[in-house]
């Protein structure tokens, strides 16, 4: 699946939620199937700074695409942590870098966008597209 | 007398609107207070009236200005019971103040000497210090805590010495709001010839210290938690302190007579107000006292332990809750977890609920690694809260404990 059809997807999901108590029930639902970090790769120089709860974010390149596996000590986190994961997970460093994250804001998860907000969804989304900036020269050389 | 809360939350336009489809329910007074409209309109009047530079204009507007601000620093003085209204020293904060003296100690101080801080100090109030330390080659020295969150008084004790030059504690820990024996802690340095500074920051919208019985060296506190503005405070000095210290800042208003070939320094307190000061601030921050004084500290410090004494007992209530900081003497400031769930969760659901508490380390992680916990969700209450708010407190917090276990 490409990136712009799981976003779509996630969109359609979120449309189902008449308030926002049933939306964030649905985030620490993902947060909580969000498939476990291996404990090894929690480590410091794993963390995403700029964020008031821990999120780990680690990442490989297998046949040219990008996977991704994360954690946080916070469950609101974790589901957005999920979120991401499920959208650049197993994509080229290319599809990842070319992607454009404006489906946050339609699903109504606007508000953990702001810079300023703690939970670090920005900085996230920013070692995300490092990672798959890093990947994009070792395929290339 | 009892407080009539619900008058005086009319004084507060901010606490009349909704956040998130709900009436706000504001406990981040820790943080920073909300302002009452007499405080806004003492700003508003500042610049639509008598708008002017003060201390050098001969024209009647810069006079007036010169007046009312000049008045605000009598008010300060009158009532934190300060001897001589030039021992009152307006800055931009509490941070500001710390720096002042930490910047001003650099003269004094030599290797060998020491500085004591305690563990529950604010991060802003331990850089300084270690920064005085690096300048001087003094050395700082921490008073530990215990597990409800009070000082460890005998340790204080021990590492007292003539070495000791500076004791620095703040009055009331923003984390836990704990209330340090300040009283002990400086007669206890006076004795080896130390001197005290204390970061009323978190006290004065609480209590009202008497700073000439407490005998106390420096004072600091800002006006933005206790109904006043941001971005100006109060420095409180000994007059024989202040005039020993060498000024901060360079500038106008601090100097006497200049030439290229020497400067000769204002009096007291102008050798510390370098430029144009933040006037409307100033003017506000005497507006605040005002207003905190008609309603009464007495008044205040009873409504807020009536709020804290309930909030206690009703989240207590919610199982696997823990407080942190159960000292006897304690403000109306309560910080929380609910085992297995993280302060970012509760904070984040509370708020979708209308309700603004904060959540994180509050700027003291001695603390949080004390109790080995990446933070707590705090609650701060001030004389504007009401009990119908902590209800709603709790039932958020039950809520989220809910959505999230």
């Amino acid at each position: 699946m490409t990136i712009k059809t799981i976003q779509e997807e996630l969109i359609d999901e979120f449309a189902m939620f008449e308030d926002w108590m049933q939306k964030y029930e649905y985030m620490i639902e993902l947060g909580k199937s969000l498939p476990l970090i291996e404990p090894s790769l929690k480590t410091e120089d794993k963390l995403i700074k700029g964020c008031q709860s821990k999120v780990w974010l680690h990442s490989e390149l297998k046949d040219g695409k990008v996977r991704f596996t994360a954690d946080s000590d916070a469950i609101i986190t974790k589901g957005i942590v999920a979120i991401l994961v499920r959208v650049f997970s197993n994509q080229s460093p290319e599809a990842i870098l070319a992607a454009d994250t404006s489906f946050i804001d339609e699903i109504g998860l606007k508000e953990h966008l702001s810079p300023t907000r703690a939970n670090g969804l920005v900085s996230m989304i920013k070692q995300m597209k490092l990672d798959a900036i890093a990947y994009q020269t070792q395929l290339k050389t | 007398m009892a407080l009539d809360v619900q008058k005086i939350r009319a004084d507060f336009p901010i606490l009349q609107r909704q956040v998130n489809g709900h009436p706000l329910v504001y406990l981040d007074n820790a943080a920073t207070s909300q302002k009452p409209q007499v405080v806004i309109d003492a700003i508003v009047d500042y610049y639509s009236n008598y708008n002017a530079n003060i201390h050098r204009g001969v024209h009647s507007l810069s006079q007036e200005a010169t007046d009312v601000y000049e008045a605000a620093r009598n008010k300060i003085q009158q009532h934190f019971g300060i001897q001589h209204a030039h021992e009152v020293i307006f800055t931009a904060g509490t941070t500001h103040g710390i720096n002042l003296i930490a910047s001003g100690f650099s003269s004094f101080l030599k290797k060998g000497n020491e500085i004591i801080v305690s563990a529950l100090e604010h991060h802003s109030n331990i850089v300084p210090w270690q920064m005085l330390c690096e300048r001087t080659g003094a050395t700082l020295q921490v008073i530990p805590m215990k597990e409800d969150g009070t000082l460890d008084l005998s340790a204080y004790i021990s590492l007292l010495s003539e070495k000791t030059k500076l004791v620095f504690v703040n009055h009331i820990s923003n984390a836990l709001g704990t209330i340090n024996p300040i009283e002990t802690i400086i007669q206890k340095a006076h004795e080896v010839g130390a001197a005290v500074l204390i970061d009323g920051a978190q006290a004065c919208s609480h209590i009202k210290p008497d700073l000439a019985a407490l005998d106390v060296d420096f004072y600091v506190t800002s006006a933005h938690k206790m109904c006043g503005p941001t971005g100006v405070g109060m420095l409180y000095g000994k007059e024989v302190w202040l005039k020993k210290l060498p000024p901060y800042q360079g500038g106008g208003e601090m100097i006497k007579e200049v030439s290229f070939e020497k400067t000769t320094y204002a009096d007291l307190p102008h050798k510390f107000e370098a430029g144009t000061p933040n006037i409307s601030g100033g003017i506000a921050f005497g507006a605040a006292i005002d207003y905190l004084n008609n309603i009464g500290f007495d008044a205040i410090e009873a409504h807020e332990k009536g709020l804290l004494e309930y909030a206690t007992e009703q989240l207590l209530q919610i199982e696997g809750l823990r407080i942190y900081g159960t000292g006897v003497k304690k403000t109306s400031v309560i910080s929380f977890n609910i085992e297995g769930i993280h302060p970012y969760d509760i904070g984040t659901i509370v708020d979708k609920l209308g309700i603004a508490v904060r959540t994180g380390h509050h700027c003291a992680q001695p603390i949080m690694d004390f109790y080995k916990i990446p933070g707590t969700v705090r609650a701060s209450f001030a004389f504007y809260n009401t009990k119908e708010e902590v209800d709603r407190l709790v039932a958020a917090v039950s809520k989220a404990k809910q959505m999230l276990t």
